[in-house]
């Protein structure tokens, strides 16, 4: 019985930082959900709240319908798991798995046979069995971070709550243990909420992203809508590369290249009301959606190309603008770019926002696509 | 172990609201406690001098009994400080930068006088600079007498706050970065420069929180001090031993005018001290 | 001691021998002489004479007192101790600096003021004194007022021990378990209290070699009536002014062997618990 979370205008200061301003948000029942965010963005403040550790200034939390401000966190029924694990030190492993149990006021206690059974199964759901009278000392910061996991599971709650839970761990095994939160997930199905700065981690892990910043939510959406279709540049720029060109709408709301008349892309919404009036725009493209093809005297200027891992980065520059580009590293030989030549740009697919300053009502955003080049 | 814990400038983050419990019923025994065990008495104590009224206080410290007990008392607790502080400062720094076998003993050997009770201290320091005790015996001689004279109260004063200054000075000396004293040696600067330019300055507010603490503390003791003094008025008789006095006369306006008094300068002395341990600590962590 | 600068001194070891000899000096004569005085003085009638005096009813009286007192003062100290510790580590309010500085006034404070601001309160002439004496209630010259005293300057022994190791542990764990369901006595004796427990042995420690020891602010508030209200610390003192000189010291001797076993416990528990506390860096 899991439960699904409505949060209404809530807001918190601390002192003059406004932590939270007025922000509402639907967690459906059953979903992994990333808060995700830059620090300072309210994330953990927000996630804390929900859990009971802090209370707002305004506004309301209600899990399954309940107001559960006033509820004092222990009967919430949410699981918590902090960033440095919390695990009672002085207490054994499977100790510290129990607590949650042997707490209970005596008419909901379950048997000391049960308690170990739950324990037992705990364990080896998290693949720890083997270290049940271990102490938390004894552990490494992954095994450490699956048994407090397992400790917020003891209680049955219906909501669990992460509060950056890979943070104090290294990148490999921060990777091993996400995707093993992923599969959990999907094994239990409990509402989750996720705190995280990592939009990696966020991007691969959850079925829902929230993006916040400065207090107030930017977008909602799965992760794939908050990639293609961010709400705002902030968006788009928080979850990754993007070369900024400024250009001015033309003709069919066509992106045209300021300074050169070069037209770069095609808009896909031709009734957007930014289409029509010749507003100065900067279109965003993703460094693999750049297209440079060597020209000799071409706008684009080779600076520097790199060996990324995988990848090959393609830094350049044009009339002052930097620019990068990713391609695969295999195709890197046969593009024939070289630094110190020229080249002209193409984009496969970008997201334009009115340009800073520009006065424009509401909508600020509208998508283009290049013209498409053969593989 | 004079080491306020009283941690001025600390804003957590932390709401003022908080879902740990207790926060009534642990404020309601704090502020019961102190108020009955501290408060009130003081209180009391503020109450009874000031029936003397303004004039009846400054004529009651303007008496040569009373300015002769302060000035045994700060004189005595000054000069003991300053001798605690030279010796502590060596003690300190032989402890922390160089090894000897039965070092870690005479680490905790320091704190002897902290641990031993003023009575204790006062019979032991009296017998032995009694004339014929063994150090008594061996300073006669030389024609100093310590042993119920105003040198006496030095000497027990003396013994009394030098833990103070070595506590204080090290958690400094272990501090202190290496590598500034290197960089002064490479410069050029022999060891005497190093100590003068690099080391003291870093250490100073510690010593000089160390030596406030040793001055404080002497300024009030009494156990210690009232075997191996003369006690005579104006001459050997400590401030304290001076408020026992009045109450055994039941002058009590007179003892609490006094007891004031001191009270006023403790309060000083530690937000001195208090003052002076954020800037050691400041430096240390700086 | 970690790395020390290691560069090469000339006549660095000599000058280091001779501030060891220096130190080494000054702490024999100054803190080394003084205890081997006691223990001489009170074997200076032998070992007949020392069990004469320790075994003396009214010094057995005395002890008996004293443990009293002591025992009575550390229950006091350890409940306020904890909560002191729990209101000012864990919580911010306003006053919170002011209770913080406060708490360290009976540290500077002379024990001979402590105990006169009891006797101006406490005392017949005191501000309660008739409503005491309306009730029969006797505080100064007896053993209520001799604890009071004894309370008054071990009072921040717990507390000062406890403030620093609770904020460096900080909250989480008590969170943890409160979210986990636990209620608030719960999270305090399963959690709270097992992770003090080296803090609060220390502090009692101190706080009881203090309680033990005390004279200056017990002296004024008992009165010092031989075998009536003396405890051990004032017991040294009236053998002392009755020149009986070896029973004074035997006395002493017994404070002496509990001011060493403190020191010995002390550094024990320094080292066991240094790993996981930093509050014996300004502690003595």
């Amino acid at each position: 019985m899991t439960g699904h979370v409505t949060i209404r205008n809530l807001s918190r200061s601390f002192g003059t930082f406004a932590a939270l301003r007025d922000v509402s948000l639907e967690i459906p029942a059953g979903e992994l959900v990333a808060l995700l965010g830059p620090s300072g963005s309210g994330k953990t403040t927000l996630l804390r709240i929900i859990a009971g550790l802090d209370l707002p200034d305004a506004g309301q939390v209600l899990i399954n319908g309940e107001d559960r401000i006033a509820r004092h966190p222990r009967e919430r029924g949410v699981g918590f798991v902090f960033q440095h694990y919390a695990l009672f030190r002085h207490m054994t492993v499977g100790e510290n798995i129990a607590f949650g149990l042997r707490v209970r006021p005596r008419g909901e206690r379950p048997t000391r046979a049960e308690i170990r059974s739950r324990v037992a199964t705990l364990l080896d759901l998290v693949q720890l069995g083997w270290l049940i009278d271990r102490y938390p000392s004894e552990l490494s910061g992954g095994q450490r971070q699956r048994v407090a996991l397992a400790r917020a599971l003891a209680i049955e709650p219906r909501l669990l709550l992460l509060d950056e839970p890979f943070g104090a761990l290294d990148t490999k095994v921060r990777k091993e243990l996400g995707a093993w939160l992923r599969d959990l997930h999907h094994g239990s199905a409990i509402t989750s909420l996720l705190v995280t700065h990592d939009q990696e981690e966020a991007l691969e892990l959850a079925d829902r992203i929230v993006l916040m910043a400065q207090g107030k939510v930017e977008q909602v959406g799965t992760p794939a809508e908050l990639y293609t279709r961010p709400a705002t540049p902030f968006v788009l720029e928080f979850l990754g590369e993007a070369n900024r060109l400024p250009c001015r709408l033309g003709e069919g709301g066509a992106a045209v290249l300021a300074g050169t008349g070069d037209v770069l892309a095609h808009g896909l919404e031709p009734d957007h009301p930014l289409a029509r009036s010749g507003a100065d725009v900067t279109l965003y493209v993703r460094p693999h959606d750049l297209l440079l093809e060597p020209e000799h005297e071409g706008p684009v200027v080779i600076t520097r190309v790199r060996m990324a891992g995988a990848f090959a980065k393609v830094e350049a520059l044009m009339q002052g603008i930097s620019l990068t580009a990713l391609m695969p590293f295999h195709r890197l030989g046969a593009s024939g770019l070289r630094e110190g030549e020229h080249a002209r740009l193409r984009v496969l697919h970008g997201t334009a926002f009115a340009a800073e300053g520009v006065e424009h009502p509401a909508a600020l955003r509208f998508e283009a696509r290049g013209v498409t080049v053969p593989a | 172990m004079l080491a306020p814990t009283a941690d001025l400038a600390l804003p957590r983050g932390r709401p003022a609201r908080n879902i740990l419990p207790g926060f009534g019923l642990s404020l309601g025994i704090l502020l019961f406690g102190l108020g009955l065990v501290l408060l009130l008495p003081a209180a009391a104590m503020l109450g009874d001098a000031l029936t003397l009224g303004p004039a009846g206080i400054r004529h009651l410290l303007a008496t040569p009994r009373v300015l002769g007990a302060f000035k045994v008392s700060l004189g005595c607790a000054a000069a003991a400080a300053v001798t605690s502080a030279v010796f502590g400062l060596l003690i300190a720094w032989v402890l922390v930068r160089t090894q000897f076998p039965g070092r870690r003993l005479a680490d905790a050997m320091v704190d002897l006088p902290f641990a031993l009770p003023t009575s204790v201290a006062g019979i032991a320091l009296s017998t032995l600079y009694a004339p014929h005790g063994w150090l008594g015996a061996l300073l006669a001689p030389l024609g100093l007498r310590v042993s119920f004279t105003v040198l006496g109260v030095y000497v027990a004063l003396t013994f009394v706050g030098l833990p103070f200054v070595v506590r204080s000075l090290q958690p400094v000396l272990q501090d202190l970065e290496a590598e500034q004293e290197e960089a002064a040696h490479m410069l050029g600067a022999g060891r005497f420069q190093t100590f003068a330019r690099v080391i003291f300055p870093a250490i100073l507010p510690a010593l000089t929180a160390g030596f406030a603490m040793a001055f404080a503390r002497g300024l009030g003791e009494y156990g210690s001090v009232i075997f191996i003094s003369s006690n005579r008025p104006g001459v050997s008789e400590i401030v304290p031993l001076l408020i026992v006095n009045q109450l055994e006369e039941f002058d009590f306006a007179g003892a609490a005018a006094i007891g004031t008094v001191m009270l006023l300068l403790s309060f000083i002395f530690l937000l001195a001290i208090l003052l002076l341990q954020r800037v050691a600590r400041g430096r240390r962590n700086g | 001691m970690g790395e020390r600068a290691q560069f090469p001194r000339r006549g660095g070891r000599v000058t280091d021998r001779l501030m060891i000899v220096a130190a080494l000096a000054f702490m024999i004569l100054f803190l080394l002489l003084p205890l081997l005085t006691v223990f001489a003085q009170a074997f200076a009638q032998g070992l007949s004479g020392y069990l004469t005096a320790i075994l003396d009813p009214a010094t057995l009286s005395a002890i008996r007192l004293t443990i009293i007192v002591a025992a009575v003062a550390l229950v006091v100290n350890v409940v306020f101790g904890l909560a002191a510790a729990w209101c000012l580590a864990r919580f911010r309010f306003p006053g919170r600096p002011l209770i913080l500085t406060l708490l360290d006034l009976p540290f500077s404070v002379s024990p001979v003021v402590a105990g006169l601001m009891l006797v101006l309160l406490y005392g017949r002439q005191g501000w309660f004194g008739p409503w005491l004496e309306a009730h029969d209630i006797k505080i100064i010259f007896a053993l209520p007022g001799m604890i009071m005293a004894t309370i008054f300057v071990t009072l921040p022994f717990v507390a000062r021990e406890l403030i620093p190791l609770m904020e460096e542990q900080g909250a989480e764990e008590e969170e943890a378990a409160l979210l986990l369901g636990a209620s608030g006595w719960q999270m305090f004796a399963r959690i709270t209290l097992p992770k003090l427990r080296w803090g609060l042995l220390y502090g009692v420690l101190l706080s009881n070699a203090r309680a033990m020891g005390e004279f200056g602010a017990v002296s004024v508030v008992s009165g010092n009536i031989m075998g009536l209200t003396d405890t051990m610390s004032l017991d040294v003192k009236a053998l002392y002014d009755s020149y009986n000189i070896v029973g004074s010291f035997a006395v002493a001797s017994l404070l002496a062997l509990l001011a060493l076993v403190t020191l010995v416990a002390k550094t024990v528990l320094e080292r066991r618990f240094l790993f996981s506390s930093s509050a014996t860096g300004e502690a003595a």
